[in-house]
């Protein structure tokens, strides 16, 4: 009961209470006209000099920020595509620089290498034909050589046979029929001794 | 007193009574928060002009914002709307911090009166009408003539668009106003039950505070977002006239 009686009294206690402050403050505070003006006064002038600051001073600077930036970025790629181009360009011109080297190495190399052989097989044939001359030139002494080798070993042959006939008998023979004797003799060991 | 939720909306006078031909113009708390606003948004902004190419931090905020709102401009007006970029940029950038200094405990939200919503509301209705007609002279009025409508409907379709075009100010300013105000309301009472039922029972409401705060942030960015939106929407109207 007692409970009660409080709980009722706290509850009007806080209606009553509540209706005064709002009767004291008079509701809604925005629309009491006291500092109307003053409200509109203040707002002119801040708002104004921030409008005239913000536009004149500062958006400027900022939009020049901006401006520079996007400027510089495009600058900045504009420069980078150049220099790759160069590069590529530069690349493009090392690798030529190289190919056409090799290929010089290369013909340096054969055309040396040509020339070698050339000078080599030139020496060679000259020296072949050298070679060939002096067999022949050989060949044609050798046979000479038998030739007059044999004449001469068959006028020997006789001259001494005729000297020693004459020792042994005491007279002089006709050199013709000795001399065939000789010959054929000398025929038949020369044949013997070619291997014919 | 601090328990009546429309309590924090108060305006009070700061230092002396200034007046002006019988004018009240005194430096309130309402003047108080327009200016700290103001510097807040100078400074912030001030300190973004550096000249880096690497943006620091406040520099990248600052590029960020002239570039979101320039978006925002050029995609809702156009091209043509290049010359005000200064003037919305401006309004967003003072709706957005005196919504979100109205966030912080104890202070006073600005946008979260009538009159000052109103004014700016006014200003842009009256600076986009005469935008209008400097532009396209009285074919500006074409703007409350859509084309393609049938001659019977015509009357009643002129009256609408005259009725919601002279509306504008009024729903500009209130959608801002209403929004804030409620927000911060609100936040208020949930406040006032936290209190009132104490350690046992104000944890929901604290919850709830808790979450509303998170939305509140939302919606004073929102509100921001929006009131510059349509201000670029109706200098849309008044520079392409295309009905």
């Amino acid at each position: 009961m007692l409970k009660k009686i409080i709980f009722q009294f706290l509850a009007l206690s806080l209606i009553f209470t509540y209706s005064a402050q709002s009767a004291e403050s008079g509701g809604m505070p925005q629309l009491n006209p006291e500092f109307w003006i003053s409200q509109i006064f203040w707002l002119v002038l801040t708002f104004g000099l921030l409008f005239i600051i913000l536009s004149k001073f500062i958006l400027p600077k900022i939009s020049n920020n901006l401006e520079t930036r996007k400027s510089q970025i495009v600058e900045n790629i504009e420069t980078a595509d150049k220099q790759r181009e160069e590069t590529e360009k530069k690349v493009r011109e090392f690798d030529k620089i190289i190919n056409d080297t090799k290929v010089e190495a290369k013909n340096f190399f054969n055309s040396e290498r040509q020339k070698v052989l050339d000078d080599v097989n030139n020496k060679r044939l000259s020296l072949e034909k050298d070679i060939e001359q002096e067999i022949i030139k050989a060949e044609k002494e050798i046979g000479q050589l038998k030739k007059t080798s044999q004449e001469k070993v068959t006028k020997i042959a006789i001259e001494t046979s005729s000297d020693l006939i004459k020792q042994l008998i005491g007279e002089d023979i006709n050199k013709s029929s000795l001399s065939a004797i000789v010959e054929d003799l000398s025929k038949k060991e020369m044949e013997k001794y070619n291997g014919i | 007193m601090a328990a009546n939720p429309m309590y924090q909306f108060n305006v009070y006078r700061i230092g002396p009574e200034i007046k002006i031909n019988n004018i009240d113009i005194s430096f309130t708390n309402a003047s108080l928060f327009m200016v700290i606003s103001s510097l807040a948004i100078l400074i912030i902004f001030n300190l973004g002009t550096k000249r880096s190419i690497i943006p620091n931090k406040i520099q990248l905020l600052a590029e960020l914002s002239y570039s979101f709102i320039s978006k925002m401009i050029s995609d809702t007006a156009g091209s043509k709307a290049k010359p005000y970029f200064s003037f919305i940029f401006s309004l967003f950038m003072f709706v957005l911090f005196c919504n979100m200094f109205g966030m912080i405990p104890y202070s006073f939200t600005v946008t979260s009166h009538i009159i000052v919503t109103f004014v700016l509301a006014a200003f842009i209705f009256i600076g986009v009408t005469i935008i209008g007609f400097i532009k396209h002279g009285l074919g500006y009025l074409k703007l409350f003539v859509p084309s393609g409508v049938p001659m019977v409907l015509l009357p009643l379709i002129v009256v609408i668009e005259i009725i919601s075009y002279l509306s504008r100010p009024i729903s500009l300013s209130v959608r801002l106003f209403a929004n804030m105000m409620a927000g911060h309301t609100m936040m208020k009472v949930f406040g006032g039950f936290v209190v009132s039922l104490g350690i046992v029972g104000g944890w929901l409401p604290l919850g709830f505070s808790v979450a509303l705060t998170g939305l509140e942030i939302l919606v004073a960015f929102l509100q921001a977002y929006v009131f510059a939106i349509l201000t670029c929407i109706y200098l849309n109207d008044a520079l392409n006239l295309h009905h």
